[in-house]
């Protein structure tokens, strides 16, 4: 992206001031080398984003940001509920992608014997690929009742405990959810889909905290690291094909209704929108808390797969392996938040399309044991670099408490299949103590670590930036690739 | 009007009504360029695209099971769009991979088509899956009349 083009107000913070249709300025978060490396359709597109009806404040990318359609990847905005639109282009076809992270009491030295065992068998537990199904048959009226109360649904049919709910955004369930507003359509994509992790860029990975990768002490232990080379699980996935068919039927009404009905301008067809207060747009939103909660109850079952997986191949229940969910949270979204905006509180519809909520101490929508440490932030990096736990911070109300949410892409997927081959990826990965087993080796080409961003600049950008703090590093030794 | 269906004669058929590349778009997803003589060749390479990503070898597909599709749309780039969302449905939902068989593409006030879709269940034996097409999105979606007949372009969230 050229710098030219943008006002820079601190290291890791670039203005777009508005022009042209812009309601409200647009406002990047990076340091200037991943501005310099950010696609210049981010630019593009977070201006668009600015000129959305209702918009309060700006329109901002944070540091991972890379073109999507309509919203960039990285994207958030927060629309007024009176004179707002909702846009499934700014929540993303995955609705409720999210990251979860799980701690054991286990160390590496202990887990690296069965490393192989964990992993085929995690790979075989958790479906993955094209066209896969989990291992639940579910009735019509079942289904309804798992759109309906989401994580909790799981957890009550015996796929988890009351803590894991406690430890989920939102309780792990979208109040507002209503099964009406979803087509035939979309349940019959997602009945079979509970407890698959999908493809792309999905994935469950085993992870060790190493010490020196601990940022943080106290936050970590906070969290749940407590230990020397712990090990730790963290999986990526979403609402499947039910959360995509949800946007694509919407996406489809807007688009008919936007220059009828709401006499709205299309800029953008991905940036279809509508009121949120028109019949359309709640209707929407309904269906939105449908996916989401889906989404939910999609991670809380594989969470119970794991939970088989690491008792059987170690001989203990998951109690005494302490395996226990850090949190859960979701990075493609619109919720109903309240937030301070020049200093009245106000009800907010925030749009955050790979981006993380981040709440920070003392938020009260956090459980008891994150209240003094901000909320867990999870920043799944690509499958060679690892990731990272994060913090929300009180300086993160500039961006309505939001942050990254991954290292971000930098390159489209058919150049990467042009640099690498997946069979060579997979036996460099394995030579470097990363064992991976892939759906697709085409797709593991497609996924790479040079096709990210580095995932320790964009984390150190969001502290820099006041987004977010770092608490620690993960590292991968095993992973099962969609 | 064409016949598309699962043989060699079939396959050479499609390779000359159309035809598609992979372009650079949106960095997580993948996007194409599709070109043909004809409208229903369009919606065939579209359609061939779509296989393309789904499966290391598409050729190999065959007309085992059948399924009517009829979809009325105000213009043909959202009907390209519902087309190919479609095929996307029918893989989810009832595991099949199809092609069309037989296509009728017009455009008359309204776009039309009318097609019998034709292909197999998923058999991870015989079939070697590559990625997971989750929606056919409308970023940049294009379709326009060229010198030599139609292109569109597509973009597929994987």
């Amino acid at each position: 992206m050229d710098t030219k083009l943008l006002e820079r107000k601190s290291e890791c913070e670039w203005w777009i001031q508005p022009t042209g249709g812009m309601r409200v300025p647009a406002v990047l978060y990076a340091t200037e080398s991943l501005i310099r490396d950010m696609d210049e359709k981010v630019r593009e597109q977070i201006t668009n984003v600015a000129m959305l009806p209702g918009i309060v404040k700006a329109a901002y990318a944070m540091p991972d940001a890379h073109w999507g359609y309509g919203f960039p990847i990285g994207g958030v905005a927060a629309m007024d509920v009176e004179s707002g639109v909702i846009s499934p282009g700014g929540i993303g076809f995955d609705i409720n992608c999210g990251m979860r992270l799980v701690t054991t009491n286990l160390d590496w030295p202990e887990v690296q014997p069965h490393l192989r065992e964990l992993v085929d068998a995690l790979a075989e537990r958790v479906p993955a690929g094209v066209g896969s199904r989990g291992f639940l048959r579910l009735s019509d009226e079942d289904f309804e009742d798992l759109l309906r109360q989401g994580a909790g649904w799981a957890v009550r049919e015996g796929f988890g405990t009351p803590d894991d709910l406690a430890h989920t955004e939102a309780g792990g369930c979208f109040s507002g959810a209503d099964p009406e507003c979803v087509s035939e359509h979309a349940r019959e994509r997602g009945l079979r889909q509970v407890g698959t992790l999908g493809s792309g860029n999905h994935y469950l990975e085993i992870q060790v905290a190493h010490a020196e990768g601990v940022h943080e002490a106290g936050l970590a232990r906070a969290f749940g690291i407590q230990r020397p080379e712990q090990v730790m699980v963290m999986f990526h996935c979403g609402s499947r094909g039910f959360g995509h068919q949800v946007a694509t039927d919407y996406l489809h009404d807007f688009l008919r209704a936007m220059p009828t009905k709401f006499g709205l301008p299309v800029i953008d067809r991905e940036l279809a929108c509508a009121p949120f207060g028109s019949r359309e747009g709640r209707d929407y939103y309904a269906a939105m808390c449908c996916a989401a909660n889906m989404s939910f109850a999609n991670r809380q079952v594989i969470l119970h797969r794991i939970r088989e997986v690491f008792s059987d191949v170690f001989g203990r229940s998951p109690e005494e392996l302490g395996i226990r969910c850090i949190y859960d949270v979701a990075h493609n979204t619109a919720k109903l938040e309240e937030h301070e905006v020049a200093g009245r509180r106000r009800r907010l519809l925030v749009h955050r399309k790979g981006a993380t909520r981040a709440f920070p101490p003392g938020h009260p929508e956090l459980p008891p044991e994150y209240r003094e440490t901000g909320q867990p932030v999870i920043v799944g990096g690509s499958m060679e670099t690892g990731s990272y736990l994060l913090a929300g911070i009180a300086s993160g109300a500039v961006s309505f408490f939001s942050t990254a949410h991954g290292s971000g892409r930098t390159m489209s997927r058919t150049k990467a299949r042009k640099l690498v081959r997946g069979r060579e990826l997979q036996d460099r990965m394995a030579e470097r103590g990363i064992l991976v087993r892939t759906a697709s080796l085409r797709g593991l080409a497609e996924e790479a670590g040079l096709a990210y961003k580095d995932v320790e600049e964009v984390a150190a950008a969001t502290e820099l930036a006041g987004l977010s703090r770092r608490v620690a590093h993960l590292v991968p030794v095993g992973n099962v690739k969609g | 009007m064409s016949d598309a269906g699962g043989g060699p004669q079939a396959a050479r058929a499609r390779e000359q009504e159309g035809s598609f590349e992979f372009v650079e778009g949106p960095t997580g997803d993948l996007t194409f360029l599709a070109r043909a003589p004809t409208l229903e060749g369009l919606f065939t390479a579209a359609a061939e695209a779509f296989l393309a990503v789904t499966l290391e070898d598409a050729s190999g597909l065959e007309a085992r099971e059948r399924r009517e599709l009829a979809l009325e749309e105000p213009d043909l780039e959202l009907l390209l769009l519902r087309f190919v969302n479609e095929l996307v449905f029918l893989r989810d939902a009832s595991e099949l991979l199809l092609r069309p068989e037989r296509i009728n593409v017009t455009q008359d006030g309204v776009a039309r088509l009318g097609a019998t879709l034709a292909g197999e269940r998923i058999d991870r034996q015989r079939h070697s899956l590559r990625s997971d097409v989750k929606a056919a999105t409308a970023h940049a979606l294009r379709v326009a009349e060229v010198a030599d007949g139609w292109e569109a372009r597509l973009t597929l969230d994987v």
